[in-house]
């Protein structure tokens, strides 16, 4: 009869659905047979330079000057990779300290108020005791930005009144004058 | 002579007519439900993992921020796994010898990739890109649901074309500040709708996104 032609006919077009859903090409990430290591991501041949390794370098290098936009960045990347640890407030309160990570110094400690920008830059790229290197997780742009944000967070123990504005200083109930 | 068919033969091929026609009807009524159901679209089903990862653990409970982990939403096509250096960023440190974890160990120790079964994922003929829409503002939880509620990760959304197309035929209302893409609660948003009634449609001019071009096959398609 015709019937289970038809449904044998339903049944083929059916499975033949999503053929095109999962097409034989090599997607970031996925397994692979084809190369030694099973990865369809290979790392570069030893020696390899990537084009823009020199800008990266010399944002590296180079401290940018000190601007809003930088600052905004810096907070954005700093709420991004330090705060777990960190917290928001530099104090090394954060939360994975809280369940066992060894506690990382407070920013607002004279040795690190006093340390240069670039140490916190050094200690991103490179890590530093029990932190690992976030080389390959921040720019070195973003490195910067964050050690500006640093830099803020730290000013904002040590500011005098004189250098708020008006506005903040009305804010905090504070003397109007001046 | 005698008669060919019987008296019942015109009967009976009424009722053949009206079976077939009704098989046909419920096979394409089935082959539709199946095709909406969980079962095919995976709404809601917890995919086995080889490391029970909790996004509820991670994200709910210490206040990581996505990004932490999937470092190229913001400026690439894929949102990116973590390597497993990323994993031991903390767990060199925490849960050191849980058993769980043996297989993150392992693979940071070995240098093999463990293998994540995908949870949401697109078919091949489509080609999403994470960047165009985190950096204008659509945020996380529209596609991948309360990821800051599952203890184990699941699809959020059904990913059929009908899905995608709800948003590119009219974005507004799905645009949030691009500052705040990975906020996963938006009630305070959402139960003032007349305090943000503009920001979309400013936000789509601002952006030039052009709701016409959207709905074109090549903008997902190629």
């Amino acid at each position: 009869m015709s019937w289970p032609l038809l449904l044998c006919l339903t049944l083929a077009l059916l499975a033949g659905c999503n053929e095109m859903g999962s097409q034989p090409r090599y997607d970031n990430a996925e397994p692979s047979a084809l190369f030694a290591d099973g990865k369809v991501l290979q790392a570069p041949p030893e020696g390899t330079v990537a084009q823009d390794q020199p800008q990266r370098d010399r944002a590296l290098s180079n401290r940018p000057a000190m601007s809003a936009a930088l600052l905004k960045r810096g907070q954005e990347r700093y709420a991004i990779n330090c705060v777990p640890c960190h917290d928001a407030a530099g104090d090394g309160h954060g939360t994975v300290p809280a369940r066992g990570f060894p506690q990382p110094p407070s920013f607002h400690e004279q040795r690190l108020v006093e340390a240069p920008s670039r140490y916190f830059v050094d200690v991103i790229t490179h890590g530093h005791g029990v932190m690992y290197s976030y080389a390959d997780r921040v720019e070195p742009a973003d490195r910067w930005a964050i050690a500006a944000y640093i830099r803020a967070l730290q000013t904002s123990r040590n500011a005098s009144a004189a250098q708020l504005s008006t506005i903040d200083r009305e804010a905090l109930g504070g003397d109007r004058g001046g | 002579m005698a008669q060919i068919f019987t008296a019942s033969a015109d009967t009976r091929l009424r009722a053949f007519f009206l079976i077939m026609l009704l098989v046909v009807l419920g096979v394409a009524a089935f082959a539709g439900g199946l095709a909406d159901s969980t079962y095919v679209t995976m709404v809601g089903w917890f995919r086995d993992q080889p490391v029970p990862f909790s996004h509820q653990h991670h994200v709910q409970g210490l206040g990581i921020d996505c990004r932490y982990c999937h470092t190229g939403v913001e400026t690439s096509a894929q949102a990116g796994l973590p390597a497993t250096h990323v994993c031991m960023t903390c767990h060199s440190q925490v849960w050191t010898g849980a058993p769980l974890l043996a297989l993150v160990r392992q693979s940071f120790a070995s240098g093999t990739p463990l293998e994540w079964n995908r949870v949401a994922k697109v078919p091949d003929y489509v080609y999403f890109n994470h960047s165009i829409h985190v950096t204008r503002g659509v945020p996380c939880v529209e596609c991948h649901g309360r990821i800051d509620e599952m203890p184990l990760t699941a699809r959020a959304q059904p990913f059929q074309m009908q899905w995608c197309l709800s948003c590119h035929r009219d974005p507004a209302p799905h645009l949030r500040p691009p500052e705040q893409v990975t906020q996963m609660d938006w009630s305070d948003w959402e139960r003032d709708p007349q305090a943000h009634k503009d920001y979309g449609a400013l936000m789509v001019q601002a952006y030039g996104i052009e709701p016409d071009k959207l709905v074109q096959c090549n903008t997902c398609h190629r």
